[in-house]
Parts: structure tokens; sequence; C-alpha cells
């Protein structure tokens, strides 16, 4: 997994409330075995036409906003499926931070195995970040991780909270599967060994 | 003496197999079940990392969303990329020593009706899957929730989940139904009140008289849709329903220590005082036949209302209401009940059960299908689908004018053939109205089976209890 540490971008507003994972990416692109690939997609039946042909007023589309790496988005972005097809689809596109009131629990862990820093915040802060990125090119924002920080065009400074843990793991890209056999394997082992008496059933 | 625990509590304290110093845990997880559509890259790592499924007989695999559901697909599923996902299930199951239920195989299904249907699904157990329906299994009293790809490999890798603690919720529902209202319009209704982020962070406990009051069946689909509350996982605390359902399955309990599981399992109840951080109470008496008008699982309204205006709403609720309008093709102030349909599919791990399929039968006694609709019947599994043809109910409703399909999640998801056409409107018993969900530019209604069948009969969505 890639590190996160600062990341310096243009942020794209989506307002709508609920964006789920099927309007990230839509099912016909789940039939995938890979990981990569699939930014392409995102996004998929808001940003083309049936022909294929960009729809010109989405977002992404209009040239302000073609190399967005940050999203601030309405209330309970990624609601719906486990897909990890959706943090995939959006680290494809080049999107590494979305930044919301509220995310789906399961989207929301899935960002953080992948590299990308989904950020909850207060209405008042996502507004002014909306009103931020509405500025289009000029929308740059700055996210530093290490310092919990977002500092928007105009040198105004917002902070976040993040789980330790995962944000550990995000500032050094580590591998959770290599760090549960390091730490953890022997615990397994014993709990395995235990509930082999307790319940023996299972 | 400890202090009181809900469910929750207890599955959780049972399965922290290491906890670090700052709180992170890992979560022994007893079953997991796998798809064609997100294990592969999962698999994938495994192989690279050069790993072994640490616990290849807690794990079961079964090809679902992708399959077609006509008999041709045991001539070879045709499209190129769902055949390769199903090929890779094969090979994976079979290198890493995993059971399967192939698509030639009776006991193959959706994962969510499978996995109850085999004893996989056990009271006070940790069950996973790379799919957001698994709260389905929470009905037994199991801790049960969708995962990431990234998190299917670390379960196959080290049969546990990295995890920090949900809150508790309490949904409690309590007097009875009337007549012609289902475990379906509990859940949605429950949706209703909520909002799809109404559960967001917790893990909800459903409980009171109507909910103990359902089958097995009911108290699945109650538990399947938590996740459109926003909630990872929904749960009941089982009981002789419970037990009794389990007992003589495949993988459940064998004779020796059936009691012994029993015993454990009776203490997975919510003790007396035990805390929630969220509590919604429901009276079932309110509850009527309902149906979903817009994008969202939280747009349910009573089949008697009329579609509502932008302006209703609130805050960022205007424009998705405004959007999903435009998107469904309803203006306000339309009776729902004159909503005219083209397509009823009845399926899905919502409500592809025995139980849904008697509750259509019953409805259709002696009435047909519309003319001119396409109205057809996906059996959540292949003993699903035998049973209904051993109870007559199958040749019933294709003298009906339902098509009669095998076994998978079909036109829930439009992964596989079963799609709508732009513009194509459905009632459907499935849990997704998402924009594009069934088709592109398809337009779902949510609702139960019973309202399925009663919009079969008349072509329009329909009050159930008008054909009782």
């Amino acid at each position: 997994m890639e590190r996160f540490t600062t990341l310096t971008g243009i942020a794209a507003p989506m307002p709508l409330v609920n964006i789920d994972t099927d309007m990230i990416i839509p099912k016909q692109f789940l039939k995938t075995i890979k990981r990569t690939g699939l930014g392409a997609n995102l996004f998929d039946e808001m940003r083309f036409d049936r022909e294929g042909n960009e729809v010109e007023d989405f977002v992404l589309n209009q040239p302000a906003y073609r190399d967005s790496q940050i999203l601030v988005a309405g209330d309970n972005f990624g609601c719906g499926s486990s897909r990890e097809h959706a943090p995939w689809a959006l680290l494809d596109f080049g999107i590494r931070c979305v930044i919301s009131t509220s995310f789906a629990d399961i989207f929301y862990n899935n960002c953080f195995k992948n590299g990308i820093l989904p950020i909850k915040l207060p209405q008042e802060d996502v507004d002014k970040l909306m009103d931020d990125a509405e500025r289009g090119a000029n929308a740059v924002v700055t996210v530093d991780l290490e310092a919990q920080t977002i500092t928007g065009p105009d040198g105004g400074t917002i902070s976040f909270d993040v789980d330790p843990f995962k944000k550990h793991c995000l500032l050094n890209g580590l591998d959770d599967i290599g760090l549960t056999v390091e730490n953890a394997a022997a615990s397994i082992d014993a709990y395995e060994a235990k509930t082999a008496t307790s319940r023996p059933w299972v | 003496m400890t202090a009181p625990r809900t469910i929750y509590d207890k599955i959780w304290d049972d399965h922290v197999a290491h906890e670090a110093e700052d709180g992170t845990c890992r979560l022994y997880i007893d079953r997991h079940l796998v798809h064609e559509v997100t294990s592969p890259q999962a698999f994938e790592g495994l192989r690279m990392a050069g790993r072994k499924v640490r616990a290849p007989e807690k794990t079961v695999a079964v090809p679902d969303h992708n399959v077609p559901t006509d008999p041709t697909r045991l001539e070879g599923i045709k499209d190129e990329q769902s055949r390769i996902q199903v090929e890779a299930l094969r090979q994976n199951a079979a290198e890493f020593g995993i059971e399967i239920y192939d698509i030639d195989d009776d006991r193959q299904g959706i994962v969510h009706i499978v996995g109850p249907e085999q004893g996989w699904t056990q009271p006070g157990m940790t069950i996973v899957c790379g799919d957001s329906h698994t709260a389905t299994h929470g009905a037994f009293g199991a801790l049960a929730h969708g995962i990431g790809t990234s998190e299917v490999e670390h379960v196959l890798a080290t049969q546990t989940l990295i995890q920090k603690k949900s809150k508790n919720m309490l949904v409690e529902v309590e007097g009875s139904l009337a007549p012609g209202v289902t475990a379906k319009d509990i859940t949605l209704s429950i949706i209703g009140e909520t909002g799809t982020a109404g559960g967001t962070g917790h893990v909800i406990e459903y409980a009171g008289s109507a909910i103990r009051d359902l089958t097995m069946e009911g108290r699945m689909t109650v538990c399947n849709m938590a996740i459109e509350g926003g909630a990872r996982a929904g749960l009941i605390a089982p009981d002789e329903k419970t037990y009794a359902y389990v007992k003589g399955r495949p993988h459940a309990p064998k004779a020796g220590q059936w009691e012994m599981a029993v015993d454990y399992w009776s203490t997975m109840n919510s003790d007396e005082g035990a805390h929630y951080d969220k509590v919604l109470r429901l009276n079932a008496e309110d509850i009527p036949p309902v149906v979903t008008w817009g994008t969202s699982p939280e747009d349910v309204l009573p089949i008697t209302g009329v579609v509502p205006s932008p302006e209703d709403f609130e805050g960022g609720k205007v424009e998705a209401a405004r959007r999903s309008l435009d998107y469904m093709g309803l203006t306000p102030g339309q009776k729902l009940s004159e909503v005219e349909i083209d397509t009823v599919f009845i399926g899905s791990c919502t409500n592809g059960r025995i139980e849904d399929l008697r509750e259509v039968a019953a409805i259709m006694d002696g009435r047909r299908v519309k003319d001119g609709l396409r109205a057809m019947i996906v059996p959540g599994s292949g003993l699903v689908r035998l049973q209904a043809e051993e109870e007559g109910i199958a040749q019933k409703l294709q003298e009906a004018g339902f098509e009669w399909r095998m076994a998978g999640c079909s036109m829930c998801l439009g992964m596989n053939p079963d799609q709508l056409s732009p513009g194509e409107r459905c009632a459907s018993t499935s849990n997704r109205n998402f924009e594009g969900r069934q088709g592109y530019k398809g337009r779902t209604h949510l609702l139960s089976p019973g309202m399925a069948a009663a919009a079969a009969v008349t072509g329009r969505l329909t009050d159930v209890r008008d054909l009782m």
C-alpha cells in the first residue's frame, strides 16, 4: 500500500448526499479479477452517457477538476455494498482523500486498506471546504496526515480526527496481514486451542 | 460482578483473540463465506505472498452474483468476464482446500441463503463475507457483517479481523403485525425512520414481541437490511425457533455436542439493564404495507401515500429528492397505488426463501400475472427451488404467468443477464433501489413478496390488503 503523508491537490465538490457504491463504480465493472484499471469507470453512469460520451456538467469532466485528488462530498458517502472496487476506482482515478460529514462504515474501512484517507468533519467545516472546492483549479487544498490538518486555498486550517492505528498504518504504508502475523500469531494459536475445548462444535 | 452486557458485547468478548495496547482488537472469525466477485483479488494476494488459508474448514465458497438463472448456464456461462470469475472461484476453492457449492449443485444459491440452510450459520458466532448483506446471519444471534476484499484476504490468512468495537443500538418492535404486513415492511419502516445513516457505527439488536413472533425466514429478512440503515450488523437473540431451525442441518453441531452448544447459545441474550447508545421503538400495529418511491432505501412510504415533493425535505435531501423523482419518472402528489409497473422481481437474499414464495403463492391463488407484464421468480437456492417444486408452488406460479428460474442473485444487482432496460419500472422484493442497481436507468420500487404479487396481478403498485 502506498503511504499517505501529505497531499496537495485540487478538491472537487460533490454536494449530493448518499453517494452510494453503485454510483461510484457500477456493478458491470465488478467482474474484474484485478484491483487496477477501474478509474476509467469511476462514477461511470454519472460521468458518461450511454454512448460513452462525457456528460459535460459532471464535475470530474470539467477542465478545472479533471486532475482532482480530493473529493468534498455530501453526507453518508460510500453507502451500500462492501465492494472494495469503490476505493480501487477512486484510487485508480487519482483520488487519495475524501472529505464528508459522514461515511458508510465498510467503505470508510476499505479506504484505509488502500492508501486513501477519508476525513469526517462537522457540517460547517465541510460547507467551508465545499465553497473552496467550488473555486475550481484555484481550490488547491493541502492535507497533512501527521499534523491532522487541512489547509484551504485562503490559508485557513481545519483539524480532523483519525484513529491512531489507522493513521500509523497509512503513514507507513503498512500491510495489515503482515502486522497480524507478526504481532498476533501466538495469540490466535492460543485462542484456537482454548475454543477447541470451550466451543468444540465451532 | 460484570456490568450487564448486550448480545453484541458477549459475542465480541468471546472472540477477541488479541488486543493491542492501543485497544485495536483482532476478532476471531468462526465462519467465512466467499463468493466470486469480491474474492479473486484476495486469493491472488495470498498466492503472491505465499500464504495459505488458515482455516479452510471454517470457510465455504459459492458463486451467486454473476451466475445466469436460466438452465442453459449448465452448458457454460456465456459472458466471458462472469465465466472467468466463476472459474477463478472454482480454482481457488480447489487450490486452497475450501468446500464449494458449484453451479450444478442443488445446494448452490445466494450465499446468505445457503449459509443458514447448510447449518454453517449458528448462534453466538462471528460470520463475515465480502458482501454487505452478511447481516442476514444476525437472525441467528450471530455477529455477522460485510467486509471488503482486503479484509477477505486478512481473514483467509489469519482467521481474524482487525476491529474497533461498534456502539449498541436497540430497535424494539412491540405488538402484532396487521394482516398483509410482513418482515419486509418492518425492516423498510425502520430504515424510513432512521435514514440510511441512522445505524452507522452501530450494531443493531432487533427485539420486541413482533420480532420474536417472526419465523426464522422473517428474522433473516429484517437483519438482511440492517446495512441499508447504515449498520454493518443487525442481530436477534436466539430462541427455541432458532435452535429448531439449525438442528439436523449438515454443518450443525453433531449429537454429542448439541446440548453443549444449546447451553452456550441460551446465554446469548442481552442482560437486563444492558446499555444501548441509541434506541428506536416502533409499534407493530402502526406499520402498514410500504413501498419505496425514490433511489435510497430510506425513501419509504405507505402504499396508501402519495409521491412527495422535494420541498418536503431539508438540507442536502432536497436536491437528492429532486434527482430521485427525475430518475424515477414520478410526479409529486401522484398516488403510489397508481404507479404502473413493467416488471416484477421476486427473489434475492432479502426475500428468496420458501416462506416468501409461499406468500406469493397465497396472493396468486386463482389469479394471473397481468398480460404484458414480465414477472420472474428466482429462488434463493437450489434447495428452495426443489422445495417449492415439491410443494406444488412452482407449478402453480408458472401457470399464473411467472418465469421460474435457477438460483442466484439475479436482478437484485444486475451483474448477470437478468437486468432492467432504461426506464423499465420494477416492483422488486430486493434490498436496494439505487440508480442503475437493477440495470442502467432501471427504476426500482422495493416491497414485500405479497405486495410484489399484488402488483403482478394489477400491473401497478397495489395495496396487498385489497387482494386478501
